[in-house]
């Protein structure tokens, strides 16, 4: 008895001599995690980098690997020049037009739905994430469709002179909706909304009541209690939800397949010159293009707390 | 995201692949007979070209095939063609893969293919005449496969639109026209997103400047490259949006006014059998088309089931299954009659007695398919890079 008394058990032994080793103990805790991030994952980011570098014979199409810029001179031709500027530009709608929409419905989910009706909305907002992306989207194709729902309404409202002169609007418009980049904004908004309405309802879910009512009581316009309290308090959550939605829209190659007219984004791009012509080096060096502009955004994003509120 | 991942996946594959072998050439002799099954044979394909009856018990062709050789069928699914390249690529797993033409030549130039001895195919000489010797499967007269199937870019039309003067030429979709609705085309016509549709604005110029002398339109020395590309350009103006899945195509015929657009005999069958006023013409410039051929692997584990194979899938019975099946027209002709999936007039539907007006596709190559010395055509990934640029506008 006194014997096994005086030898603490194994796993208490285990626990001491771990406790002795701080370094071992954060090896044994981070390094399975670290092998994956550093090794698979940057390791397949390194050897994309390396790729990228290599380039086509210009004539017979046969991969050189010999190190040279010219795949990423060809990077920066008119064409994919215009591919990076609509993708960017999109994301960057997109991102806009979701914290116009989502700010009001978490804003008011955060500070004054009763509980039972928050429950109902935060569903809501979460049911059409479980549903396939791909059926949304094309039930979208046949809301936008010329012999679509939206323009039935339009016809039986009479309005079919104002909806033209919205097709026809230069830029935006198209033959019909679900053909032109207004449909496909509208599209990109609905699919990635819910990425940016939870964590703007997150962040207002902690703004404390008390701080609302100390600036009315010091009489402050319900306005103004939203622009100098509420906003700030909500940036890191707005920071949060644009990382989602512009990264998604970046990325995203089917909603461009399926709506709009056909022109091409980044991610469609890179399919293509890997998929389709097997021109790794420039698929490599394409994918590079959204992983700078995430660095760039990331960092901004950072630097608004966005991180405080994931 | 995705895309990223999807590209640092492929990436991660196509090293891999790159880093084994290649299939090496051992010896190059010919079977000279076919010898008892090995029990099973595993076929790379595209999607439903290996139906066992679980789609729809109708379409089987491979249950008997096992009762009668004792062969069991296994079916990889491929989705692309570079998919298949890159199953067969230095594999010992699979024995046979029905390839289209843009990947068959890359498979033979690759090593990963081996020639047939045609003469253990009893069923060789019911294939259609026209396909024996096809370029995309015959190298230096050697065979490396037995075709399977093949199908149409037909010019499909809505007949309300057409009415009494159905189009008879693809400058509907390439040139801004009054359709005789009083319409323009523009914004109402489609083209297919595949950078091989270079080749269909080649095929059209063919006719209209016959001073480019184009041959083949697969085989495009710059200038009538850079012909293509303008007609291309100016197309891009009168189209909407350019079709890529059949299925949203065929939405697009219904809910977006398509007018008239390349398409596949399969649109324009379902879209009729739907009472869709759509029909479908090969017009007088011709059609491109596409052809695929079962082709046997250089390390086929089991070679005997391969050959037994190959010959089963010339059998008219599961050529015509297969033609219902897929809106393809069979490699054997005999298929066409007495098929109760097919019809009395199935194979003419699927576009069978336009044969010698297509051009079947070939992966355009910077020799010119070995017709010309080395950079005298433009090669296929140039047709990619430009016709991504054609359809951004640029």
């Amino acid at each position: 008895m006194i014997d096994t008394s005086t030898r603490p058990p194994a796993l208490h032994r285990v626990s001491t001599y771990l406790h002795k080793r701080p370094r071992l103990r954060l090896l044994l805790l981070l390094g399975l995690p670290v092998i994956w991030l550093v090794g698979v994952y940057g390791g397949s980011l390194l050897a994309l980098l390396l790729q990228s570098f290599f380039r086509l014979n210009p004539f017979s199409g046969v991969l050189e690997r010999v190190i040279s810029l010219d795949t990423w001179k060809t990077l920066f031709t008119d064409a994919n020049t215009a591919v990076m500027v609509r993708t960017i530009g999109m994301a960057a709608v997109v991102t806009v037009a979701s914290v116009v929409v989502a700010f009001p419905l978490a804003y008011y989910m955060a500070l004054y739905a009763r509980p039972k009706t928050k429950a109902i909305l935060v569903l809501a907002v979460l049911v059409p994430l479980w549903s396939s992306y791909l059926v949304r989207v094309y039930s979208w194709k046949l809301i936008l469709a010329a012999d679509g729902i939206i323009n039935w309404f339009v016809e039986r409202l009479g309005l079919q002179v104002a909806f033209q002169a919205l097709l026809d609007a230069p830029g935006i418009g198209g033959p019909s909706l679900s053909i032109s980049y207004l449909g496909q904004f509208m599209v990109f908004v609905y699919i990635w909304l819910p990425f940016m309405i939870l964590p703007i309802h997150a962040s207002l879910e902690r703004v404390p009541r008390s701080l609302l009512e100390a600036s009315a009581d010091l009489g402050a316009q319900p306005a103004f209690t939203l622009r100098k309290v509420t906003w700030p308090m909500a940036i890191p959550g707005v920071a949060a939800g644009s990382i989602f939605t512009f990264s998604l829209t970046l990325g995203d190659y089917i909603i461009p397949t399926i709506i709009g007219d056909s022109s091409p984004f980044i991610g469609l791009a890179i399919y293509s010159y890997q998929g389709v012509a097997g021109n790794l080096p420039l698929a490599a060096a394409f994918s590079f293009i959204p992983i700078a502009v995430m660095a760039v955004y990331l960092t901004v994003a950072r630097r608004l707390g966005a991180f405080e509120a994931l | 995201m995705r895309a990223r991942a999807v590209l640092l996946l492929t990436a991660l594959a196509v090293l891999a692949a790159a880093c084994t072998s290649t299939g090496d050439d051992e010896g190059n002799e010919l079977p000279t007979e076919v010898g008892d099954g090995e029990g099973s044979v595993v076929i790379v394909s595209w999607a439903g070209y290996i139906e066992r009856g679980e789609t729809d018990p109708a379409y089987d062709w491979v249950t008997q095939f096992e009762e009668e050789t004792g062969c069991a069928v296994e079916n990889k699914v491929a989705g692309t063609s570079d998919e298949m390249v890159a199953l067969m690529t230095g594999s010992d797993e699979y024995d046979l893969v029905t390839a289209s033409g843009d990947s068959s030549l890359r498979l033979v130039a690759g090593g990963s293919v081996q020639e047939i001895n045609i003469d253990l195919i009893p069923s060789w000489d019911t294939i259609d005449e026209r396909l024996q010797d096809a370029p995309w499967h015959t190298v230096d007269d050697k065979h490396y496969g037995t075709p399977y199937s093949s199908g149409f870019n037909v010019l499909g039309y809505n007949t309300e639109v057409f009415g009494d003067t159905p189009p008879t030429s693809w400058s509907v979709v390439f040139e801004e026209t009054m359709l005789p609705d009083g319409e323009s085309n523009s914004g109402r016509i489609q083209a297919y997103d595949g950078p091989i549709y270079v080749a269909d604005a080649a095929l059209y110029l063919k006719s209209v400047q016959p001073e480019l002398g184009i041959e083949d339109p697969y085989q495009l020395n710059e200038e009538q490259y850079q012909a293509a590309l303008t007609v291309l350009r100016a197309q891009r103006q009168l189209i909407g949006r350019y079709w890529h899945d059949a299925f949203i195509q065929i939405d697009d015929f219904t809910n977006e006014g398509v007018a008239a657009s390349s398409t596949w005999p399969f649109q324009t069958n379902v879209l009729q059998a739907g009472g869709a006023p759509i029909d479908k013409v090969v017009p007088v410039e011709g059609a491109t088309g596409w052809a695929d051929t079962t082709m046997m692997n250089v390390n086929a584990p089991n070679p005997n089931c391969g050959y037994m194979w190959m010959e089963w899938s010339l059998n008219p019975k599961l050529q015509g299954d297969l033609a219902a099946w897929f809106g393809t027209v069979p490699a054997v002709p005999a298929a066409c009659e007495g098929n109760d999936l097919l019809g009395p007039d199935g194979c003419a539907g699927n576009g069978s007695e336009d044969f010698d007006q297509i051009l079947f596709w070939k992966t355009p190559t910077d020799d010119c398919n070995g017709t010309a010395e080395a950079g005298s055509c433009v090669p296929y990934y140039r047709w990619v890079t430009d016709y991504l640029a054609v359809i951004g506008g640029r």
